[in-house]
């Protein structure tokens, strides 16, 4: 799978946040053989070298960083919070989120575009969270976006891809443009169900984070995604409606 | 003078950004900065005067989704 010009050999990204300890976190990853993982900038107290040690983990779990904008609900926030993450990660990909609505954390579409068009002029790979709306879909690529995230359901929820048409519809619009469905999994038959219907790769964080096991998790994740990329490369039978038997009618035993 | 730092009223001496960061203690650490919500570049800190009433924003890496 390519984004922006880089190889990433898994479909699964995986987030870093609200793991219940620095080890959990660093199996979790082991297990899920994700290629990616997001992480925040948040302030920092002098002395208190909180950063710096976060810095170590994640620079030991060997995955590519994409730093995101999480919390930003203004296009100055964003991208002032963007130059900050590209200088702290030494990394010009950014996951790009403008939220619009404090209780769905449902993204600012116009917000999200102009943010978008000014870090994409600045140098930025942007990687956008955005919803299943084409028509925003087709203004971010305008903007210079080469990669869109549009989200399952609302962050955390876990309630898995909730328009499915839509998603299909998206899928279906621009069959070119890397697509990663970010946010609102919570199991692993949706992960699949997200790669069987052809997109490219998924990114959760919560799902994995705060299951009572979260490397197991983070395994299950990880075979899903594969299970589903495997049956999307196989082209999937037509459904229909009649049932039709798979065992040979001709040859049966007439025994009535 | 007073700067906002984080959020939080604070009283300083130094008068450039990198003195700042460098009497609360952030020395060499891994940080970030932004003046009254721009992005302020690390070889830039040095030159970047304060006045009274700014506001500092310094962040880190951290866990995220």
């Amino acid at each position: 799978m390519q984004l922006y010009g880089s190889e990433i050999s898994s479909r699964l990204m995986l987030g870093t946040a609200q793991y219940p300890s620095p080890s959990v976190l660093a199996e979790a990853f082991r297990r899920s053989g994700a290629g990616i993982a997001t992480v925040s900038v948040r302030r920092e107290a002098g002395g208190e070298r909180a950063g710096a040690a976060f810095w170590d983990l994640v620079r030991d779990l060997g995955v590519t960083l994409l730093p995101n904008t999480a919390g930003c609900h203004s296009v100055r926030e964003a991208v002032t919070t963007a130059q900050m993450a590209r200088e702290l990660f030494d990394t010009s990909w950014i996951k790009l989120e403008v939220i619009g609505h404090a209780d769905t954390l449902q993204p600012d579409p116009f917000g999200l575009v102009e943010a978008a068009r000014i870090l994409t002029d600045d140098g930025f790979k942007v990687f956008p969270y955005t919803t299943e709306d084409v028509v925003l879909a087709d203004r971010l690529l305008d903007a210079g976006c080469e990669v869109l995230m549009p989200w399952g359901a609302p962050i955390g929820t876990g309630l898995g891809l909730t328009n499915i048409y839509g998603l299909r519809t998206l899928r279906a619009q621009f069959p070119d443009v890397p697509m990663v469905v970010d946010a609102g999994l919570g199991l692993p038959s949706q992960a699949a169900m997200a790669l069987e219907m052809g997109f490219d790769a998924v990114l959760l964080n919560t799902a994995v984070a705060k299951a009572g096991d979260p490397a197991a998790m983070a395994e299950g994740f990880a075979r899903a995604v594969e299970a589903g990329r495997l049956a999307y490369q196989a082209d999937p039978m037509e459904p229909r409606d009649m049932a039709a038997p798979s065992t040979p009618v001709i040859g049966k035993a007439f025994l009535s | 003078m007073k700067i906002e730092i984080n959020g939080t009223l604070t009283e300083v001496r130094a008068d450039t950004l990198a003195g700042v960061l460098d009497e609360l203690g952030h020395g060499d650490a891994k940080v970030a900065t932004a003046l009254n919500e721009t992005f302020v570049p690390a070889s830039a800190r040095g030159q970047t005067a304060l006045a009274p009433g700014d506001r500092v924003e310094i962040v880190a890496p951290r866990q995220g989704g």
